[in-house]
């Protein structure tokens, strides 16, 4: 559910050019088309869906590089084991 | 007497300038704005760049700071493991109208370590495009200093 989520919302604000269904969990989404500006809005499109608050302390290039870093975040700030 | 010479070296340990670039679509952030916006401007910008960017052009002059604040992180080399918060680069204009960034928190310190003390910004807007250049002259430290020039400059 979580990652059909991420995949969703990278769809939607990624920038991919190719659908995240396609994308392995370790694919590096900066080399799939991802900008550093798209990763904005997948932040904040990933607050609307899960219902969290990214903090300054996870605001790196590295949070959002893959499927399977983002789903570590949001694991650390759902209480939810990734 | 004083002798010139075209194979006079630099200082050997002379801080190599250090230069960022970036360029960004205007359509872009209006977009963002457009979806999520207070919420993203609130994130991206900071007060004094909201208002010193107000105004009928005010996204295009917001997507030329947001291209400033990538370009900063350019010069500052960072690991995709670093943490900086988009508000902790700042892109003001001066009083004589010409842009520069101040940094805090973390890249205020990540820059400090680098020997960065200042970096100036150039911006431009063309055909909904926002470019921007970041600059900075890094003073001598360990880690800025030049250490693949040889013992006496020579270049054969």
């Amino acid at each position: 559910m979580t990652d059909d989520t991420i995949r969703r919302v990278l769809d939607a604000h990624g920038k991919l050019r190719a659908p995240a269904a396609g994308l392995n969990d370790a694919d590096d989404l900066y080399a799939a088309g991802m900008t550093s500006h798209a990763s904005v809005n997948v932040m904040l499109a990933l607050e609307d869906a899960f219902d969290v608050e990214f903090p300054d302390e996870l605001l790196s290039k590295h949070t959002f590089c893959t499927i399977a870093t983002i789903r570590d975040a949001l694991g650390t700030l759902t209480g939810v084991a990734a | 007497m004083l002798r010139t010479s075209r194979r006079t070296a630099p200082p050997r340990h002379a801080p190599r300038i250090r230069i960022g670039c970036d360029i960004h679509p205007v359509d872009e952030l209006a977009q963002s704005v457009e979806f999520f916006g207070e919420r993203y401007l609130a994130r991206v910008f900071t007060p004094l760049e909201r208002e010193q960017t107000a105004g009928p052009a005010q996204l295009d002059r917001l997507a030329g700071r947001f291209a400033a604040k990538e370009a900063v992180v350019k010069v500052l080399q960072l690991p995709t493991t670093a943490v900086i918060p988009w508000q902790s680069i700042e892109v003001r204009t001066g009083r004589n109208g010409v842009p520069y960034a101040v940094l805090s928190g973390r890249a205020a310190e990540l820059a400090e370590a680098q020997g960065i003390d200042r970096i100036d910004i150039s911006l431009s807007h063309d055909a909904g495009l926002a470019m921007a250049v970041a600059a900075a002259i890094p003073r001598e430290t360990d880690d800025t200093t030049d250490t693949d020039t040889d013992s006496d400059g020579d270049d054969e």
